[in-house]
């Protein structure tokens, strides 16, 4: 409660201050880190300025008028009704300031529209409740999911405190790593619903809309860790679906995708082995919370009427329905969208294992990454 | 027409249920629109307070986000058809036959039935939440695919729209068919009070706009049953025909929800004023304008989706220009204001808190209508501070005035003007500790319709939550202070306010069941707003 009482503070003293220092106390928008971001910090700050004064002007004659104006003071009313001269005035004026405006807008917009001549071009896809990234110059793709601890404190249980995390709600698994210094084009478009890819310091939010693809361009001055999210209501998992850009210089860029490309290899290759039931239900576990808890929630109850639960589901327990059980990951059913393409054999036979042993389904079935291979179209 | 009304002057008023389902009397279905309008109000208001209750500190604590989301989504929907619509339909009814001299409303048994399918509509919306998969929570503005992932309620949703949106017509095709043919002699279309002027344009705007969202929620219901593809690209549909097609209902909507609240504030502000309403015609001019220009910005609410630029520049363009008929309004109320003999009874204090939070939120709309900067504003909690302040500090503090300021003539006592006061303050001052910090929100980054946020929000969300549960509870004052002043209180005049002008004063308070039998005989200073 004291911080709220600091804060109600700083809002009184924030017309005598200078509006840097308010920008740090999260009263005013960020001016980013990119040129663009600093010209629409610019725009926003000139129409908050002219609204201002002109709110400043017009209370301030009403105010006055309020005070000197009433009855208690035995003033006598005005009849007059109308006056031509004035209300061309006050119809002109604000149409040369609208215009005074529009035009560094327009300038700023035509400039923000252009994404010609950049060096590199990433895909930024929005899936319920995650976003991929797909450089198509480099021919790498990423999953970037919310962090675990995350996840763990936005569970509605007791004894968990989302005041302990920092970037809670603003952290992934895997950022988008964008190279410092190089305009950098990024396409959006969506798998199922519409989302929305915004990043305050980049200084734009775009939309993310299946079957279209928009295409939107940043150029990131400043190496550092960048956070943002969805802004597109798509569905329960909205206000869990962050972006994370570390912008890096060009070297550690390419030394990333370098390293990110080997480990996938390995992780591909690995995925294939025969796992026992420990690795199997601990990794199980691992992508189970990254992938189903959502929906599923942690108790494997799901919730009723939306999200089937796994836990004693007819599904997830009889050895004759385990073919369904791996093709529904694979390939989605409903509301429930297809893992195939995100996920590895092994990761899938990991996390059909772990279903189908966790929360007192005991099957003891160990599903292994050829019998996923072997249910792939 | 006053031949017909002669012959039932000397029936006795229906009384009992009879007198409420079969009514076709004006007044007796005015009070019922703002009865209803004021239960939805509580509705919506309940939804609000498990919204901020959710949001009062990060992590989960009350609600699953899913019932979250229907709770931002069916909270939009109660109070824009359910509380603000029904509200101003209501306010027409009573009013509008006794300002301009009229019997009654020229469709009758219409008006009786374009209110009783509403409690109908909203039973069904209500009811989705109790249903398998729970109810609409893609937010009110349905836009597909999302919408089409909803279970059971879908149909029920897109029917209720149809009702509200059929009972919406008949209202206006009403209001549209008395003020044409029922006015009293000379009352020439430039003489009608303002109200009636506002109302006439809404009329007009709805029946314009809302077939276009029937139209569009109706290629929903086919794209999810019967296998078309309007909005579906892998059909070979766009997503973002819909939203084109909603908002080009969705921007006149604005308009529906504020043009009489335009109209309340100008009949208030020269009452107390003790002066007549600065430049009447340029009024008028103004909400003419508004009301054509508000077809030409619809997709300012969609600058994200990836517009060609020309488009972006016409709508930033065409939204820009509607600041200046809106600041001619404005300035108009000032300069009735101007030299005028001032007191501040509890309407006239709404109506001036009106005034400048509705130009509050004129301003942030003005900031949002700048197409680059409303890419990082567009979807963040300035964009719910905006309109939240222009519905209610605007639309809802006009309606709460115009109750207040013909409640005497509704009931024939006058209210209690100390606890009136008491509720303005408490209503004025919780409102804007609710919606204010939530422009700080916006900018610092926090998107709308989240059920939960980082550690950053968390103390702007905490101070805008105990704004939103006294803002809550100090509604409950209002309810008392009605009923209140209905049971009794002290005797109203027929001119209940010194400075009132207008036929409705010339009738006796409380206004008799049937008023202006035959037309009134108008004075030069009868029309003197």
């Amino acid at each position: 409660m004291t911080s709220i009482f600091k804060k109600l503070i700083q809002v009184i003293f924030l017309l005598t201050l200078p509006l840097g220092v308010i920008a740090e106390w999260g009263l005013n928008m960020g001016s980013g880190v990119t040129p663009i971001s600093q010209k629409v910090y610019d725009m926003h700050m000139i129409s908050l300025t002219v609204v201002t004064v002109i709110g400043i002007l017009v209370f301030g004659v009403m105010f006055w008028s309020i005070f000197h104006h009433r009855k208690s003071r035995g003033v006598k009313p005005a009849q007059f009704s109308h006056s031509t001269t004035v209300e061309v005035i006050w119809t002109t004026i604000p149409l040369i300031i609208i215009i005074g405006l529009a035009i560094p807008a327009t300038k700023l917009l035509i400039e923000m529209d252009d994404t010609s001549d950049s060096a590199l071009t990433v895909k930024a896809v929005g899936y319920q409740w995650k976003w991929k990234y797909e450089y198509l110059e480099d021919d790498l793709t990423i999953y970037s999911n919310l962090d675990e601890k995350s996840v763990e404190l936005s569970q509605r249980v007791d004894g968990v405190n989302p005041m302990e995390h920092e970037n809670y709600l603003l952290d992934v698994d895997e950022p988008l790593v964008l190279p410092t210094n190089t305009k950098i084009r990024i396409l959006t478009t969506a798998n199922d619903v519409i989302h929305a890819w915004w990043v305050p310091d980049l200084g734009w939010k775009r939309d993310a809309i299946p079957g279209f693809i928009n295409d939107n361009w940043t150029m990131i001055n400043e190496p550092g860790t960048y956070r943002g999210q969805c802004t597109e209501i798509c569905g329960k998992g909205h206000g869990y679906m962050p972006i994370v850009v570390k912008a890096v210089s060009m070297e550690e860029y390419k030394t990333w995708v370098a390293e990110k490309k080997e480990s996938q290899e390995a992780t591909a290759a690995a995925s294939n082995k025969e796992m026992s039931m420990e690795e199997l239900m601990t990794k199980g576990e691992v992508v189970y919370k990254a992938n189903c808890l959502a929906c599923h929630q942690a108790n494997g109850q799901g919730i009723q009427g939306v999200f089937p639960a796994l836990a004693g589901s007819q599904i997830a327990i009889k050895p004759e329905n385990i073919k369904t059980h791996i093709t529904h990951i694979l390939y989605g059913k409903n509301l429930m969208p297809a893992f195939g393409e995100q996920l590895n054999d092994g990761d899938i036979a990991a996390v059909t294992t772990y279903e189908r042993n966790a929360w007192g389904n005991d099957t003891g079935d160990m599903i292994q990454a050829s019998d996923i291979k072997a249910e792939r179209k | 027409m006053s031949t017909l009304a002669h012959e039932h002057d000397h029936h006795h008023s229906p009384s009992g249920l009879k007198r409420w389902f079969f009514s076709t009397n004006h007044k007796d279905i005015g009070t019922l629109y703002l009865i209803f309008s004021l239960m939805m109000f509580f509705i919506g208001g309940a939804m609000a307070m498990i919204i901020r209750a959710e949001l009062f500190q990060p992590g989960l604590q009350f609600v699953d986000p899913q019932f979250y989301n229907s709770m931002v989504t069916v909270h939009a929907l109660i109070m824009i058809f359910g509380a603000v619509m029904p509200a101003g339909v209501g306010l027409a009814n009573w009013m509008i036959p006794l300002m301009i001299g009229a019997p009654d409303m020229a469709l009758p048994r219409m008006n009786n039935m374009s209110f009783w399918i509403l409690p109908f509509g909203f039973a069904l919306l209500i009811s989705t939440l109790f249903m398998n998969g729970g109810g609409p929570a893609g937010g009110w503005t349905m836009y597909p695919p999302l919408v089409l992932q909803l279970g059971d309620a879908f149909p029920f949703l897109i029917f209720t729209v149809h009702i509200l949106g059929v009972s919406s017509i008949m209202g206006a095709i009403n209001i549209i068919a008395t003020v044409f043919n029922m006015r009293a002699p000379g009352m020439t279309l430039m003489k009608m009070p303002l109200f009636v002027w506002t109302w006439v344009i809404t009329a007009f705007l709805l029946i314009a706009s809302l077939p276009v969202l029937a139209g569009a929620v109706t290629m929903l219901l086919t794209d999810k049953y019967f296998g078309t593809s309007f909005f579906s690209a892998a059909g070979g549909g766009d997503p973002v025909l819909f939203q084109h097609i909603f908002w080009f209902f969705g921007h006149p909507e604005v308009y529906i929800l504020a043009l009489p609240a335009f109209g309340i504030i100008s009949t208030i502000i020269p009452t107390f004023s003790r002066k007549p309403l600065f430049g009447y015609a340029s009024m008028v001019y103004a909400t003419a304008s508004i009301a054509i220009l508000s077809f030409f910005v619809w997709a300012h609410h969609m600058f994200t989706v990836g517009m060609p630029i020309k488009g972006e520049l016409f709508f930033m363009y065409a939204t820009m220009l509607i600041s200046v008929p809106t600041g001619v309004k404005v300035f108009n109320w000032m300069a009735t204001m101007w030299k005028g003999a001032m007191t501040f009874e509890t309407p006239m204090l709404f109506s001036i808190a009106f005034v400048i939070l509705f130009t509050i939120g004129g301003f942030s709309g003005l900031m949002l209508g700048i197409t680059p900067v409303d890419f990082q504003y567009h979807d963040t909690y300035f964009v719910v501070a905006h309109f939240h302040y222009v519905l209610l500090t605007g639309a809802v503090f006009a309606l709460m005035a115009a109750v207040y300021y013909w409640l005497p003539k509704w009931t024939g006592y006058m209210y209690d003007e100390k606890l009136g006061k008491i509720h303005f303050w408490l209503s004025t001052i919780a409102a804007n500790v609710l919606f204010f910090p939530q422009h700080f929100l916006g900018l610092a980054g926090m998107p709308r319709r989240i059920p939960d946020y980082n550690i950053q929000f968390a103390d702007f969300n905490m101070i805008s939550s105990i704004g939103g549960f006294a803002y809550g509870l100090s509604q409950l004052l209002f309810v008392y202070i009605v009923i209140k002043c209905a049971l009794g209180g002290k005797k109203a005049k027929a001119q209940a306010w010194e400075g009132a002008k207008g036929l409705e004063w010339t009738v006796p308070s409380p206004a008799p069941f049937h008023t202006f039998e035959t037309p009134p005989k108008l004075t030069k200073a009868m029309l003197e707003y």
